[in-house]
């Protein structure tokens, strides 16, 4: 399992991308494993109000459907547009074609935002079986 | 060995199982169109046999297992007194005085019990054999080729619904053909400690014909696709067999009584309370079981089991709806996660193959 050391992540299983003022936003290599084939991403869209550890939409697999969330306070200012005709890109790139969206920042002071989990502390997380 | 092919594995009935070894999507469309393996070995086995064994079964299901032929093969139910549905099952008769039957894994206790029960003070006796049987499936239009070379007996002579003894790689089997994908395919019942090198041999046979191990998430899918019902689903002690769109396997020309036949008559001829319906979503959300059907945006029924159809390319399920709404109805929708997706009405199966 993939746990790049660039990203930050969220006990909930989102990764999070911050380059300035703008975040990108996916899940995990863990997440798109235990759901199994993406076949449907609801993404917030363009010009939404997202809040850290608020659902802003949901990804659904061939079992199961659960929520996403943001990682970050913000306003979404793009949507992947591969994604509604390819979810699979999410379980075939999770970190890289396969990204949700991107927020533009509401607090670009705190260098990382509050609350996310470095590399280490989620791979400890995923360990534990969460 | 199934970690070995990086499975992820789920508990099943207390039975830790293969979910899917890589895409369960590929798994299932390689079965539509290739092979897929499956390890079903969480199956309950039970064995009934003696003399009064045909006549036991008579009683005990809704089926007539005394009229099938030996070498052959019956989908059937064992039914409480009031006509619930205890469990689903398939019977295998084996010889004039021995059947084999396999039932799900989490009611094998339940049907064991109910079958010795109902077979007491007959010349029968009823074991519980699922320890004795390791079972793999190998399902999809290429299973026949795949398992050709590799069995003592020419497989064309094997219908569908029919089994013999045979010899597969070596390993003495009974030969099955039967499955629960819509697909033609065999089920294999191993002893336990054949099974490890009849997936080799059966994996190593499938190279070149695009076989694939596939685990219990394709299986659901692909039963889902052909229209069959899964206990705990579609199927419960809450309904009749009348209720699913299976009153065929009640055999109301069994000359003697079986055990629930009285309430099973009463609910043959009653207006139905519930019809079961197959949907196909309009969205992209998807129906899963427990959600609310909405008929003119009242709710009139509740899915059963749904999932994305992989063939179809849109969510389909079954949902059991208010009768009056089945008839009147072509489009409804369902409450999914408090928006209603439109969701069309038709006929089951989703998926025939051709």
């Amino acid at each position: 399992m993939s746990v790049p050391d660039e990203l930050r992540y969220t006990p909930e299983h989102e990764w999070v991308a911050i380059s300035g003022v703008t975040a990108s936003v996916g899940i995990t290599d863990y997440a798109q494993r235990a759901l199994g084939d993406v076949v449907y991403v609801s993404a917030p869209a363009v010009g939404a109000r997202v809040a850290a550890g608020e659902p802003c939409g949901e990804v659904e697999s061939t079992k199961s459907v659960s929520d996403l969330y943001s990682p970050v306070d913000g306003e979404v200012t793009e949507v992947n547009p591969e994604i509604e005709d390819d979810p699979g890109l999410v379980n075939s790139d999770p970190y890289g074609a396969g990204w949700l969206f991107k927020v533009q920042l509401d607090d670009t002071g705190a260098e990382p935002p509050p609350g996310l989990l470095s590399p280490a502390e989620y791979t400890v997380l995923t360990k534990d079986g969460a | 060995m199934h970690e070995q092919l990086g499975a992820s594995l789920t508990d099943f009935a207390g039975w830790l199982m293969p979910l899917r070894y890589g895409s369960e999507t590929a798994e299932h469309n390689a079965v539509r169109t290739a092979a897929g393996i499956f390890d079903l070995s969480h199956m309950g086995e039970l064995a009934v046999t003696g003399p009064a064994a045909p006549a036991a079964l008579d009683y005990a299901l809704t089926g007539a297992p005394s009229a099938l032929q030996p070498g052959r093969a019956r989908y059937t139910m064992i039914c409480t007194p009031d006509g619930g549905v205890l469990d689903d099952l398939i019977v295998y008769r084996l010889g004039a005085a021995e059947y084999l039957i396999v039932a799900n894994a989490a009611n094998t206790a339940a049907v064991a019990e109910a079958l010795t029960e109902r077979a007491a003070g007959r010349d029968a006796m009823v074991r519980d054999r699922t320890d004795g049987y390791a079972l793999i499936a190998v399902q999809g239009p290429r299973a026949a080729a795949i398992l050709a070379p590799l069995a003592s007996a020419e497989l064309d002579g094997l219908k569908y619904y029919a089994s013999y003894p045979a010899l597969l790689a070596g390993r003495q089997v009974l030969l099955a053909r039967t499955g629960y994908t819509g697909e033609d395919g065999f089920e294999i019942f191993a002893a336990p400690g054949d099974a490890a090198e009849l997936w080799t041999a059966i994996s190593d046979a499938g190279v070149g014909h695009g076989l694939l191990p596939a685990g219990l998430a394709a299986r659901d899918t692909l039963r889902l696709e052909a229209g069959m019902p899964l206990y705990g689903n579609e199927l419960s002690r809450d309904v009749s067999p009348f209720d699913a769109g299976l009153g065929r396997v009640v055999r109301f020309d069994k000359p003697d009584d079986f055990v629930g036949r009285a309430a099973l008559a009463v609910r043959a001829t009653a207006a139905p309370q519930r019809r079961l319906v197959g949907l196909v979503g309009e969205s992209r959300r998807v129906p899963r079981h427990g959600y609310d059907v909405l008929w003119n945006g009242t709710k009139c029924g509740t899915v059963t089991s749904g999932a994305p159809s992989p063939t179809l390319g849109a969510p389909i399920a079954m949902a059991y709806v208010r009768p009056d709404a089945a008839e009147a109805a072509t489009d409804m929708a369902v409450d999914v996660r408090g928006r209603a997706e439109p969701a069309r009405l038709v006929e089951l199966p989703f998926y025939r193959r051709a």
